[in-house]
């Protein structure tokens, strides 16, 4: 693209051509100038980024299984000793999952509706951006994130997350990870566009057999549509994704949340009239039974 | 039911946080009890009354300090309230830390001249013409207008929590508000008690009527521990709240039975004034289990 227009995009991460070379992540930390974190050995996985944080806006999941621990070798998934979910082996196979995570400038942005300083903005692009120069590091975003996208710098004192490249769409760039993503896993575009290569890709993979394929955050059911969404292969919460039952935005518990504490403190209240009364009365007729 | 789905990443709310919740709340919640020993004390606890917004300008004062030292960025804690993107106010009536940072401020705001009052009843010379401030109709209604912001300052931290998508505090969506007022009246009566066992020759006596405030406000907290633990139990994280906090719980469970332990309890002098604090380290306690095991 020569110029991007000031009209919505996104990424459309189609998991079933990720191969896990993490050449997303590496072109995501040179461009935005991310350190990384110090190297650390996770034991249990390939892996080595390990989640998404302020030095990661890119992670690229390993979803492992191990054949003895998690299926008989026939297709057939188990349950392996720790691991909270176990993806059922694709067409017969062992299951190796990958999937590029990033943040998913949802529609309806949980880490927006909480962030106290206007630091998190919606750009022209329609994607959502945390502006270094206002946030203060209150962290309330990073509570609110449904996805464990944000992560808090302690260098500059803020919350970091994916920006889509924000600097390279205002110079008509795509951003660094779709550009540097060999089997085009990730694919950057405005947002109609990506919808139709989704279902036009969902279609010929549930053609193919590939049953449990489904598009994430393609549709409103996920907050409102996600900016960046996925092809996946297996359930959302094998990718570590809340699926459309737990989706929900954190001012569900504001109006629960300040009626209750009303209703308590009204009660309180009266307990604290009731005692101090009785204890009056008791004053007044020192005779009474207290 | 299934359990719900958490994928999100801790705060690292710790420790400034805590002490936060656990000043405000006693804040909050002194100048609450001050306000109804105001209008439905017996005379002879009018004193403690001054005591109760004394302490709660007291306990307020870290409270600002503390959350300003928990931001990344420390010089910025204005950003709270200005809106540095076209210089007007900022407030989000949707955002509990936003609604929050005002409250704290107006509150702060009554509980000075609240205080200020108490300090000029209590014969400090300097402040002798503000002697009448706490009094007549704008002291009643200054009083009722500033205990309506300390309970919200007691509250609204759960509140705060619960609007999030934190495994045990978006579960107990509708408890932890309560459950963070019901405990800070509790704790700000204890702290109270135990003050005024303290300074029992300088007139202010302990007043039968915070004891049994005491126990009233235990058993509105107990209910609320109680519907809280239910609401995450059904929400599939209660294991978050167990375990090795289990010990926090003793404190807590301790604290919540202290206010009906006074008069039971025979001999030692320093019993009364022990008791309360147990009462404290339960506040304490409390506020810690439910910071600390939902990042865990």
């Amino acid at each position: 693209m020569a110029t991007i227009e000031a009209r919505p995009v996104g990424f459309f991460t189609d998991t079933s051509i990720c191969i896990g070379c993490k050449a997303c992540e590496v072109a995501c930390k040179e461009w935005n100038q991310l350190e990384g974190n110090p190297a650390n050995f996770t034991a249990d996985s390939y892996d080595n980024t390990g989640q998404l944080d302020a030095q990661n806006w890119r992670h690229v999941q390993f979803i492992e299984t191990l054949p003895s621990a998690a299926n008989d070798g026939n297709g057939n998934g188990g349950k392996a000793g720790g691991a909270a979910v176990i993806p059922t082996p694709i067409a017969g196979g062992q299951a190796w999952l990958m999937m590029s995570d990033v943040c998913k400038h949802c529609q309806q942005a949980s880490c927006l509706e909480v962030c106290p300083t206007n630091a998190i903005i919606r750009t022209e692009f329609d994607t959502v951006v945390i502006q270094q120069s206002v946030c203060n590091g209150c962290r309330d975003c990073i509570s609110a994130c449904p996805y464990g996208v944000i992560g808090f710098n302690e260098k500059t004192g803020t919350a970091q997350k994916c920006t889509m490249c924000y600097d390279r769409l205002q110079n008509g760039m795509q951003p660094a990870c779709a550009k540097a993503c060999p089997t085009e896993s990730i694919k950057f575009g405005y947002l109609d566009d990506l919808h139709k290569a989704a279902d036009a890709r969902l279609a010929a993979l549930q053609k193919g057999g590939y049953t449990k394929a489904s598009l994430y955050g393609r549709d409103a059911s996920v907050y409102g549509g996600l900016n960046a969404f996925f092809l996946l292969m297996d359930t959302p919460e094998t990718y570590n994704l809340p699926n459309a039952e737990n989706a929900k935005l954190p001012s569900r518990n504001n109006v629960p949340g300040y009626l209750g504490g009303a209703v308590t403190a009204i009660a309180g209240l009266i307990a604290g009239v009731l005692a101090f009364r009785s204890s009056r009365m008791a004053e007044h007729n020192p005779d009474a039974p207290r | 039911m299934p359990p719900a789905e958490h994928f999100a990443a801790a705060p690292h709310w710790e420790w400034w946080i805590l002490g936060y919740f656990v000043f405000g709340g006693i804040a909050g919640g002194s100048y609450a009890i001050g306000t109804l020993i105001r209008l439905a004390g017996a005379p002879a606890d009018q004193p403690l009354s001054r005591l109760a917004y004394i302490v709660s300008f007291l306990a307020l004062i870290p409270c600002p300090i503390f959350l300003t030292l928990d931001l990344g960025q420390p010089l910025r804690f204005y950003h709270m309230l200005i809106d540095v993107g076209d210089g007007g106010l900022n407030f989000k009536s949707w955002s509990p830390m936003s609604v929050g940072s005002w409250a704290l401020l107006l509150f702060g705001l009554f509980s000075f001249v609240s205080f200020l009052g108490a300090l000029a009843e209590g014969g400090t010379r300097p402040l002798a013409s503000l002697r009448g401030l706490g009094r007549g109709a704008f002291g009643t209604i200054w009083g009722a207008v500033g205990t309506v912001f300390g309970l919200f300052i007691a509250g609204y931290t759960g509140v705060l929590l619960a609007v999030s998508n934190q495994a045990v505090w978006s579960d107990a969506g509708w408890v932890l508000g309560g459950l963070f007022v019901a405990s800070s009246l509790a704790g700000a009566a204890a702290l109270l008690l135990a003050v005024a066992h303290w300074r029992r020759a300088d007139g202010i006596g302990t007043s039968p009527g915070l004891v049994a405030a005491d126990r009233n406000f235990a058993i509105l907290e107990a209910i609320l521990l109680v519907l809280f633990v239910a609401s995450v139990a059904v929400a599939g994280t209660v294991g978050k709240v167990l375990g090795v906090w289990i010990v926090l719980w003793i404190v807590v469970i301790l604290g919540l039975a202290a206010p009906f332990m006074a008069g039971r309890t025979r001999g030692a002098s320093w019993v009364p004034a022990a008791l309360p604090i147990v009462s404290l380290l339960g506040l304490i306690a409390l506020r810690a289990l439910v910071i600390f095991s939902a990042q865990s």
